[in-house]
């Protein structure tokens, strides 16, 4: 890629606090087109908040986000609600995974693919021509998603009771059916076993290889951090501290001391060493 | 079984005894000025206590059996209700099911009396149509309303005046079926009027709004007086009639015409909202029920769709307003009083929120023993001769108590959604929160 790759979000300078607390304090970051940025930083750091302040669920109360859509017009995801947000093109995932438990991994993901459809209450309930099509559509197109994820076999269960790693596919595959520019996952590889890793380093690969989605990944997992993703933006106390691709990055000595503690400081050092 | 066994069994029988007691007195005679006494006394009457005590005592006794009923029997009933659902899952057998009660309801009001026939037009009919709106709002989108009956009145009172029934005159007078469109509209406003602002709220505050709001609409139909004649009422709403192609047919006042009118109109609405539920837009309810959140990360504008279930269920209660009004051809406000919300609510959730036949099965069930109660009352029953000690004015206390021991044991209705069935299930186990009616709404996002 010679010529400059397109910005797809730009955060400028955006500040988030809640009451006495900065959890987001002058953050810029820029993602682009079709790249797979990482969001790291330990726990509090503000990982989640920047999330949230992409999604309309906090408004920050400084600094500007604004979203490029393919044809060119930018948006200011400032204020907006979290629907409309999702209509734009862009669909996250939940930390503490947030399925619809009652309803079967099929009517999960048909419930994103529903998202830009557009029957309404008259269209349903007289079958109208268009109603039928994008029903028609809409199946389809779920069942394509649950194949993506591999859990074709399981379109008829319960959400609630498919398997955690299970559960953490479907749940992309709901986001996936809004078909979004950006995707953000919030900590997928939280609770999975080392398999179900892999599984899940292969989709995130797959996502925006093969369907040409840009991923914004907050992760712990270190070893997927490092395998997946193009760049990496580190997090430390609401401040970005590092920036740049995962192998520098994790030689970069103030990454390192908000990991692990400065050197020196109490018993840290030699926990860090050990 | 042994006497030491007998013992302990007859002493879990004495909290029952007890709420005899209780009962006797609830249901006693009311209270006389300067004898402070005279209700209590009254009440513990020998024969009115013993009454009240053996009521008490029976439900005590088949609730013990059911307690101590054997493995064996606990399973055949496991066993049995999975293979009836099975049965039942399939499609055929569902169409079977519908077909034969609906060739029921056909025949039904022929097998009947006089008296249950104006049963099944003036209390079934009309309150299974409102039970059927109501569980859109309630069982679909999981809003509580307890101000559902004010739309009724509104469709009642756009019948009245349309037919030139009201102190004010209309612009013209109109038939009843040209009223029906008339009375879904204002019904649907004013559901977006006051949903429009209050849909933003949390469950509770929205409870209380609609209650509210039913309050409003009672006090002014009552005290407009220049407009609705006050608690005099509107005598004289014409009947439907049909005049088209030189065929004239006149609904009048007798009962089963009415009953197939409205038979036809409930099937269509049933159909209707059947579809409604299982697209796009009932499964945005859903979603918006089982956690509002995740709803909007996948698109769904929250707002929007409650208003949208909440308009469709006014719309539904104006329209059962019209076929009221003009079936009785006389209303005041009494007809409109928060009672009716309260006991429509209750229809929806004896009969299962969500389901199809749910809330028709709740109608049918509770205003058959309303009916049935109020019938012989003081008469022994034909063919066992004796008199049922339940009076009709202390119906809603039966109810109440009904109403109670169906939430301990089958919290989702006599024939619950499946759907609302599972949600009911993972809640128990402690797996996501109900909806607006009940758990907590959504936990803040992480």
């Amino acid at each position: 890629m010679s010529e400059q790759p397109r910005v797809l979000v730009d955060v400028s300078h955006v500040t988030l606090r809640f009451g006495g607390v900065t959890s987001l304090d002058d953050v810029s970051l820029q993602q682009h087109a079709g790249e797979i940025l990482s969001v790291i930083g330990p726990n509090g750091a503000g990982k989640t908040s920047l999330f949230n302040c992409l999604t309309g669920v906090y408004v920050p109360q400084e600094g500007a986000i604004t979203f490029t859509a393919p044809s060119g017009a930018t948006r200011s995801l400032l204020g907006g609600k979290p629907h409309d947000i999702t209509q734009l093109g862009i669909a996250r995932t939940f930390q503490n995974i947030r399925l619809f438990n009652a309803l079967t991994a099929f009517e999960n993901v048909k419930i994103g693919v529903e998202a830009h459809q557009r029957t309404g209450p008259v269209g349903a309930m007289l079958r109208l021509p268009r109603t039928r099509r994008e029903e028609r559509d809409g199946d389809k197109r779920s069942f394509e998603l649950l194949d993506f994820v591999g859990l074709r076999a399981r379109a008829n269960e319960l959400s609630a009771s498919l398997p955690y790693g299970a559960q953490r596919r479907l749940e992309i595959a709901r986001a996936l059916g809004t078909d979004p520019q950006l995707l953000l996952l919030d900590e997928p590889a939280a609770g999975t076993n080392p398999a179900e890793k892999r599984d899940l380093e292969q989709l995130i690969r797959r996502i925006n290889a093969d369907m040409g989605v840009t991923v914004l990944l907050i992760e712990h997992d270190m070893r997927l951090v490092m395998s997946v993703t193009d760049r990496v933006v580190v997090l430390n106390f609401g401040r970005v501290i590092a920036e740049g691709a995962p192998a520098d990055v994790q030689r970069n000595p103030a990454v390192v001391e908000a990991y692990l503690g400065a050197p020196g400081e109490g018993g840290d050092g030699d926990a860090a060493a050990g | 079984m042994n006497q030491t066994q007998l013992l302990e069994r007859g002493r879990k029988l004495l909290p029952w005894v007890a709420g005899g007691v209780l009962l006797a007195i609830m249901t006693g005679p009311q209270g006389r000025v300067g004898q402070p006494a005279y209700s209590i006394s009254q009440a513990l009457h020998p024969g009115h206590l013993f009454e009240s005590i053996a009521i008490t005592v029976v439900v005590g006794v088949i609730a013990q059996l059911w307690a101590a009923r054997p493995a064996q029997v606990r399973e055949s009933i496991t066993q049995l209700r999975s293979e009836s659902s099975r049965f039942y899952a399939r499609r055929e057998v569902r169409y079977g099911v519908y077909a034969a009660l609906l060739a029921f309801a056909i025949v039904l009001p022929h097998i009947v009396g006089a008296y249950w026939q104006e049963v099944l037009v003036d209390k079934i009919g009309i309150f299974a149509l409102l039970a059927v709106g109501l569980n859109v709002v309630v069982g679909f989108a999981g809003l509580l309303d307890l101000g559902y009956i004010a739309f009724y009145a509104i469709g009642a009172y756009v019948a009245a005046y349309f037919t030139g029934a009201l102190p004010v005159q209309p612009p013209f007078i109109l038939n009843d079926f040209y009223i029906l469109f008339f009375a879904v509209a204002a019904a649907m406003i004013a559901g977006l009027i006051l949903g429009a602002p209050t849909l933003r709220l949390r469950g509770d505050y929205l409870a209380i709004v609609t209650l509210g709001f039913g309050e409003i609409i009672t006090i002014l139909a009552v005290n407009l007086d220049s407009v609705t004649n006050g608690s005099r009422g509107a005598p004289g709403i014409t009947s439907f009639s049909f005049h088209v192609f030189g065929i004239n047919y006149d609904w009048g006042l007798s009962q089963t015409p009415y009953y197939y009118l409205l038979l036809v109109f409930a099937v269509v609405i049933m159909v209707a909202f059947h579809l409604l539920e299982n697209s796009r837009v009932g499964r945005a309810w859903t979603a918006i029920r089982e956690d509002e959140v995740a709803a909007q990360a996948c698109g769904i504008p929250p707002v929007k769709y409650k208003l949208m279930a909440f308009a469709i269920g006014a719309s539904t209660s104006g329209f059962a307003g019209v076929l009221y009004a003009a079936k009785i051809s006389f209303i005041n406000p009494s007809s409109f009083t928060v009672l009716f919300s309260i006991l429509v609510l209750v229809l929806v959730i004896f009969g299962g929120m969500g389901s199809l036949i749910g809330p028709i099965v709740g109608a049918a069930a509770i205003q058959w023993f309303f009916a049935y109660v109020q019938k012989h009352d003081g008469a022994p029953i034909p063919g066992i001769g004796v008199k049922i000690p339940i009076h009709p004015e202390d119906i809603y206390l039966y109810v109440g108590a009904v109403l109670i021991i169906m939430m301990i044991f089958r919290p989702q209705g006599i024939i619950p959604s499946r759907r609302r069935a599972r949600e009911i299930g993972l809640a128990e186990h402690g797996i996501g929160g109900a909806d607006a009616t009940g758990a907590p709404v959504g936990s803040p996002v992480s």
